[in-house]
């Protein structure tokens, strides 16, 4: 069988914050970081990979060129990859093929993002009545928390969910994010404190809801046959999925106003969220029952638990008995976001699905200082982009 | 003199004051229906439809789920009031189409009056104004008994 796996040969991270400064120089400090930890010298990487970011005008659009010009030319082969908040998984996807084609051996994935306060709310400006982003805001005030809460408050309804679940969900990420140099926010929360936060979006409120963040994210990858001579066991990833879902596509996802109808066709037997994770699962040869740990998008803290059972931990239904039981906490059978989550970080688009990796990849090692869960050898993140772009990677220990 | 009462985004529903309703597509070859309106090309994998008819989608439906803006959202959404008044937001399944549709719930109707699987219908109401024009949009209510 051809060779399926690449190697992370190095991370690398700039703290997430709102430090207001230019996106390049994020993606920079994350790419040096990620060579020196390789042991990779910035001429020896063939290929990069970059993740954009579309509020930061055309040097974001173009954000593999920008953040290699700022490194100094180099020749490399280039691109930039757009998928929303699973761009970062794009850039990888595309790197990885190039080394499994045997077209480069070494690659620079990065991302990086400056946000601006508060919502997001569609870019450019003008009257767009064409463009559903544009129109969701306009005519609904749909906001990204609006499709958040319209998730929680089913959750409640069909399974039994309560808000000191969701609330719970932030008391566990918190105190992983306590003890993470990168995460923004540091501060560990109790359960009443979290219910005391103001409403954004019912039943969910500011404390639960991800905020918009700086950051920068990297990673050096390279084929396994280049690994071995800079190292004897390096942490592999096994698979990537950017899975779009199947007609009819029957949950309502931002930025629609509707889903499809299912009047015509059968309902697919495994639903888009779903199909995200076990298409990785089949790429990597290995299910839920092996995964150690697992990074996956708390856009809120009621959506975390949505994806317990989207990547297999459990049945639909049962996420918040792993969560009462603390089976997702550190310590327990399946720790979740042992990095502190988005509830730490906040997004930083373009970094955020590369920075799951670098957790990932951060655990295998057992460099996670503080927040370690122990023996971990095989991980799985997960993450959704706006439109149908399904995002999960496996790394594991080789 | 009265403003004139226009779409806020045209044909996407009618205008009729009493029972307004939803306007989609159909695929002329296949049947499946769409909203907001499909005109070019059809959707399902399994079809290669251009053409396509207009219809009114079912008036009522059940409550999927619910929430609200307890903060004003950005532009270009318009406050319609100031001081800002949060509203509910609805999504509410239509049964014969088997399709959720995202819309606004009516003032002076809270999320502690909403619970899911409850009946919704349909009305008009205004999105904002300007000196000439009413600019109405679509939103979702509690249904009479």
């Amino acid at each position: 069988m051809a060779e399926r796996e690449v190697a992370i040969l190095g991370v690398g991270m700039h703290p997430w914050g709102k430090w207001g400064r230019n996106f390049v120089e994020y993606g920079v400090a994350a790419a040096q970081a990620a060579l020196a930890d390789a042991g990779v010298a910035w001429s020896e990487v063939q290929f990069v990979a970059g993740g954009e970011t579309i509020r930061n005008g055309y040097p974001g659009y173009v954000a593999g060129a920008s953040i290699a010009q700022a490194l100094g030319w180099n020749g490399a082969q280039v691109t930039s990859s757009y998928g929303a908040c699973a761009s970062g998984s794009q850039a990888i996807a595309t790197a990885r093929a190039q080394i499994l084609a045997g077209i480069c051996d070494v690659a620079l994935v990065v991302g990086a993002d400056t946000t601006p306060k508060g919502f997001f709310a569609p870019a450019g400006s003008g009257d767009r009545t064409r463009d559903p982003d544009w129109l969701r805001f306009r005519l609904l005030g749909a906001t990204n928390p609006v499709y958040f809460g319209l998730y929680a408050r089913r959750r409640m309804d069909l399974y039994g969910d309560t808000e000191r679940d969701f609330a719970q969900v932030k008391v566990k990420n918190s105190r992983c994010g306590a003890a993470n140099p990168n995460a923004r926010y540091r501060q560990t929360y109790s359960v009443e404190e979290v219910l005391a936060s103001a409403m954004v979006s019912d039943p969910l409120r500011l404390l639960q809801i991800c905020a918009t963040s700086d950051g920068g994210a990297a990673l050096v990858l390279s084929s396994l046959a280049f690994a071995r001579k800079r190292t004897t066991k390096p942490v592999t990833i096994a698979a990537v999925s950017t899975v779009t879902p199947r007609f009819p596509q029957t949950v309502i996802e931002m930025p629609n106003f509707a889903t499809d109808s299912a009047a015509t066709l059968p309902v697919p037997d495994v639903s888009f969220k779903d199909s995200i994770a076990k298409v990785a699962y089949e790429q990597a040869g290995l299910g839920p029952e092996d995964v150690d740990v697992a990074e996956v998008y708390d856009l809120s803290s009621a959506l975390e638990l949505d994806w317990y059972e989207n990547i297999g931990l459990c049945k639909p239904g049962e996420a918040v008995k792993l969560l009462r039981e603390g089976v997702t906490s550190l310590g327990g059978r399946k720790p979740v976001n042992p990095s502190g989550g988005l509830g730490a970080f906040g997004e930083a688009i373009p970094a955020q699905a590369i920075a799951q990796v670098c957790e990932l990849a951060g655990q295998i090692r057992g460099q996670a200082a503080g927040r370690q869960v122990e023996g971990a050898r095989v991980g799985i993140t997960a993450n959704q982009g706006l439109f149908g772009h399904g995002s999960s990677v496996i790394v594991k220990a080789s | 003199m009265a403003k004139k009462r226009t779409p806020a985004v045209p044909g996407w529903f009618t205008l009729d004051a009493a029972h307004p309703a939803l306007l989609g597509t159909r695929c002329k070859a296949c049947g499946t229906v769409f909203f907001p309106r499909e005109e070019a090309f059809c959707r399902s994998p399994l079809c290669q439809g251009t053409e396509f008819e207009e219809l009114e989608l079912s008036r009522r439906g059940r409550l999927w789920s619910y929430t609200n803006n307890a903060y004003q959202p950005p532009a270009p959404y318009v406050p319609r009031t100031d001081p800002y008044q949060p509203f509910a937001i609805a999504a509410v399944e239509l049964e014969r189409e088997r399709m959720v549709v995202l819309g606004q719930v009516v003032p002076g109707v809270s999320v502690a009056d909403l619970e899911v699987g409850i009946a919704m219908e349909l009305v008009l109401d205004t999105l904002s104004e300007d000196e000439e024009n009413e600019y109405l949009v679509y939103k979702w209510k509690p249904a009479a008994a």
